[in-house]
């Protein structure tokens, strides 16, 4: 890595982040438009969550960490206490992997 | 005078939240341990030591600053580097608008505040309904996210290689766990979960085609779709075509 290309990498990412918070206000958005952006954040992290649990590059990342995630999540949804549920999920796919499951 | 009443209504703030900040001190902790991963994995691979140091408070975006370090080491190309972390950091954009609110401060801090626009740090905002509490989550997350990712960056430059494998641990399936928890409560509103279950489909399908970070974006099919769908009537419910909704809890994440 050299330097030029962290900075151009920061600054960009910088450009992403602030967009929202400066130009919210200037521009004229219609109730459509506030909804699909106010919606696409959770679009977003769903699609976060279903990749990160089921692929790791191209492929598929193996059962022990999708399972994991899955008692997590149900974990979650019957509402669990939050730090039971992240134990739960990481145990769950460390255990998988001890008994050999990939 | 003003002192007291101040005083009082920001110490019960701080009551009101200590729940949230323990879910917000557990997720620091998951990030803390992927930020010494990435001080090692720079370190080991034999980038200088400044690279990792310099990366983690400038670009502070985990998969971004993984996906160009494993280019470089990969003997790919700086530009590609670069590409690759600024495709995956697109999603920024969007949730830079979706927590505008809470960064509606002023000037310095509003600029100061955009830097931690990340996964977590709008998560736990999102999951909060009273806003003086989305800016505190957001806020808090922001702040501690970025000390405990700097800190474990040098911490896992100095430990170099003697750090092991974080996955043999499973704290691979702490960040998806992580996020799932907290964008569960948004998914109560019918239209957004069929949006999102939509898009998350076409994220997945994506993948073994597409580069890295593309296939999260693409997951905006979903919403337009569902969006054009069902214009007229934005923020009705519709019981009958997706069961009974459950109450709206307060966002306890």
């Amino acid at each position: 890595m050299t330097l030029l290309a962290i900075m151009v990498l920061a600054g960009g990412t910088y450009a992403f982040r602030v967009c929202g918070p400066v130009l919210h206000r200037r521009v004229k958005l219609s109730e459509q438009v506030r909804w699909m952006l106010s919606v696409a954040a959770t679009v977003l992290l769903c699609a976060l969550v279903a990749t990160s649990a089921l692929t790791a590059g191209h492929s598929f990342a193996g059962w022990a960490r999708p399972a994991g995630v899955l008692t997590g999540g149900v974990l979650a949804a019957r509402r669990a206490p939050f730090i039971v549920a992240v134990v739960a999920a990481v145990a769950t796919t460390a255990v998988l992997r001890l008994l050999g499951v990939r | 005078m003003f002192i007291i009443p101040t005083v009082r209504s920001f110490w019960r703030t701080l009551e009101l939240d200590r729940p949230l900040r323990r879910d917000i001190a557990l997720v620091a902790l998951a990030d803390g341990v992927v930020g010494v991963s990435f001080g090692a994995i720079a370190a080991s691979g034999g980038q200088p030591t400044w690279v990792p140091l310099a990366m983690s408070p400038t670009v502070f975006a985990g998969g971004a600053q993984f996906a160009a370090l494993y280019i470089v080491l990969g003997g790919g190309g700086l530009a590609a580097a670069v590409v690759a972390g600024l495709v995956l950091n697109a999603r920024l954009l969007p949730f830079g608008f979706a927590v505008a609110d809470v960064l509606d401060l002023r000037w310095p801090a509003k600029l100061l505040g955009s830097h931690l626009v990340l996964d977590e740090s709008v998560a736990f905002a999102l999951a909060q309904r009273d806003p003086a509490r989305r800016r505190a989550a957001f806020l808090t997350c922001g702040v501690l996210l970025f000390v405990v990712w700097n800190v474990g960056t040098v911490a896992g430059v100095l430990a170099g290689r003697a750090v092991g494998n974080p996955d043999a641990l499973g704290l691979d399936a702490a960040s998806p766990m992580v996020l799932l928890a907290l964008v569960l409560p948004t998914l109560r509103d019918p239209r957004a979960r069929r949006a999102a279950l939509l898009g998350a489909a076409i994220a997945v399908a994506g993948t073994p085609f597409l580069p890295g970070g593309l296939p999260v974006l693409l997951a905006l099919l979903g919403l337009i779709a569902v969006g054009r769908s069902a214009t007229g009537r934005p923020d009705t419910d519709r019981p009958g075509a997706g069961g009974r909704v459950p109450p709206r809890a307060e966002g306890r994440a």
